[in-house]
């Protein structure tokens, strides 16, 4: 069985005095992609920040690519292997498309992504890449964003609802270049709240409700009544 | 043609000013704070030329060789040490920190250098003159100063379009919290930024000091200057802090012209009145 590539046992996180995860136990093997699904609130994008170290989680139970994490700075995990798409994609506005790519390669650790291979894999992006970031549209956005995130030649992506606001053909598009990052051995985690995309894409999955894993299978194996109840609650507090 | 000759030297006095902007502008746009200290470490690097050319009798141009990389220096490690401790949530502590420093710089210069009023001697420069048509003259020094503020700027703005870590500094400009995702370190970034506008604030100490007199307690009328010519020319914008600090000098020369007394307050009206007019400055980059 390949090694876990992320490992969470246990993990809560805070905000000040509001508990926001409890107890995750989470892991990802290398190559796998794994969709973390769950309503507003249920804690997904505060356990991305939580493994990125942007959320200080009082330094236990995270493990990435082997190694605990315990206060090592988000920089230093980008270093290591990790990149992340971040939620509302956070192009930097000043710079153009080429540059925001260019920034995601300020540590490379391989030599897979390069400019060329993005706009490969993104064709539209080479048309824009003297357009300032934030000219784009949406999905063309959130592009840049996956690009930036892998010109640092990431073992892991991790991608925080990367279908958000975007028309459902822009979603298809985006979705289908995932797995030819793939290909090229990278680990993936996205969290969605758009279920059937997230389904669509994944080896495993996890619910998340309100800080706890409400659920985690193959998606094969998930009834649709399962997932529902995971997603949203238990069907007798809605009777 | 006193009152042009009045424009033209206002010109030139702004190309001083903007010296002693745009390393306050610089660290603004990075790091999003104002160091209250700007002005004092303007007047340090001003003391430290004035000890240089009383030990070696040196021509006070050529103390910039070893001026601006120390200063380089020193903003380096004081970010790495001091100010990188202070900055996060709150805007307050750098504030404060800066503001501490400010009054630890007067005092010490002030404790090892007396309240006397120094002046580097730069000998023939500062008589030499460039005539033109119709009995105006352009003194050689003003002149060289604003040539070299052209070339600062000039630099900077390469520097920060050309190079990876430009580039890198502009990106934390926008977002620094994204930044690190991007495998950025901050606290490096930060002493990068610190670095190059304290080695700015070298070369604006030794010209102040060859152009006026100055003691250890103009520290905080040069950081008000700096600030008034970042605002006139909007935030983040290195060529708008260039026409800030030429309207600024132009502003003080005609107010001079009216009436000696009236020189700095002529400033900060021209200052006012762009700040009610169009409060994002006149040539604005940053957003937010």
């Amino acid at each position: 069985m390949p090694d876990p590539v992320l490992q969470t046992r246990g993990l809560t996180a805070f905000y000040g005095d509001f508990q926001a995860l409890f107890g995750i136990d989470f892991e990802v093997l290398a190559g796998e992609t794994i969709a973390i699904i769950g309503a507003n609130g249920a804690g997904k994008s505060t356990f991305l920040r939580s493994v990125t170290g942007m959320l200080s989680t009082r330094g236990q139970g995270i493990t990435l690519f082997g190694q605990p994490v315990d206060g090592v700075p988000p920089h230093e995990l980008v270093a290591r292997g990790l990149a992340m798409v971040p939620e509302g994609r956070r192009l930097f506005p000043s710079l153009t498309v080429e540059e925001n790519l260019l920034i995601g390669g300020y540590r490379r650790r391989g030599s897979y992504w390069t400019l060329n291979r993005i706009y490969e894999l993104f064709p539209i992006l080479a048309e824009r890449r003297h357009n300032g970031g934030t000219e784009l549209s949406g999905g063309q956005q959130q592009m840049v964003a996956i690009g930036r995130a892998l010109m640092s030649d990431p073992k892991l992506l991790l991608c925080d609802e990367i279908s958000l606001g975007l028309a459902p053909i822009v979603i298809r598009d985006i979705y289908a270049s995932l797995p030819r990052i793939r290909e090229h051995g990278t680990t993936i985690v996205v969290v969605e709240q758009d279920v059937t995309q997230a389904l669509a894409v994944a080896d495993r999955v996890y619910c998340f409700q309100e800080g706890h894993v409400s659920l985690t299978g193959r998606p094969a194996d998930l009834s649709r009544q399962e997932i529902t109840t995971a997603y949203f609650g238990a069907a007798e507090e809605h009777a | 043609m006193d009152w042009v000759n009045a424009v033209v030297q206002g010109v030139l006095l702004g190309g001083l000013y903007a010296l002693f902007a745009s390393g306050l502008s610089l660290m603004f746009g990075v790091m999003r704070f104002v160091n209250i200290a700007h002005g004092d470490f303007i007047v340090m690097a001003a003391y430290g030329a004035l000890v240089i050319v009383g030990a070696t009798g040196l021509y006070p141009l050529w103390t910039m060789i070893a001026i601006v990389p120390g200063m380089a220096l020193l903003g380096f490690v004081g970010q790495r040490v001091l100010l990188n401790r202070t900055l996060g949530e709150d805007i307050l502590p750098p504030l404060l920190v800066t503001f501490g420093l400010s009054i630890i710089i007067q005092n010490v210069l002030l404790e090892v250098f007396s309240a006397d009023s120094q002046k580097l001697q730069a000998g023939w420069l500062e008589t030499a003159s460039i005539p033109i048509a119709g009995g105006l003259n352009i003194g050689l020094m003003p002149l060289l100063i604003f040539v070299s503020a052209l070339i600062v700027i000039g630099g900077l703005q390469t520097f920060l379009y050309r190079t990876p870590v430009g580039r890198v500094l502009r990106a934390t400009s926008d977002d620094q919290e994204t930044v690190r995702l991007m495998g950025a370190d901050n606290a490096r970034i930060f002493a990068y930024a610190t670095a190059i506008a304290s080695a700015v604030v070298g070369i604006a100490g030794v010209y102040m000091a060859m152009r006026t007199n100055f003691d250890p307690s103009v520290g905080p009328a040069r950081l008000l200057f700096a600030f008034e010519a970042v605002i006139i020319g909007g935030l983040g914008s290195l060529w708008g802090t260039l026409v800030g600090g030429i309207i600024l000098g132009v502003a003080q020369a005609i107010g001079a012209q009216i009436d000696p007394g009236f020189q700095i307050l002529a400033g900060h009206i021209a200052f006012l009145f762009v700040l009610v007019m169009r409060p994002q400055g006149l040539l604005p980059r940053m957003r937010g």
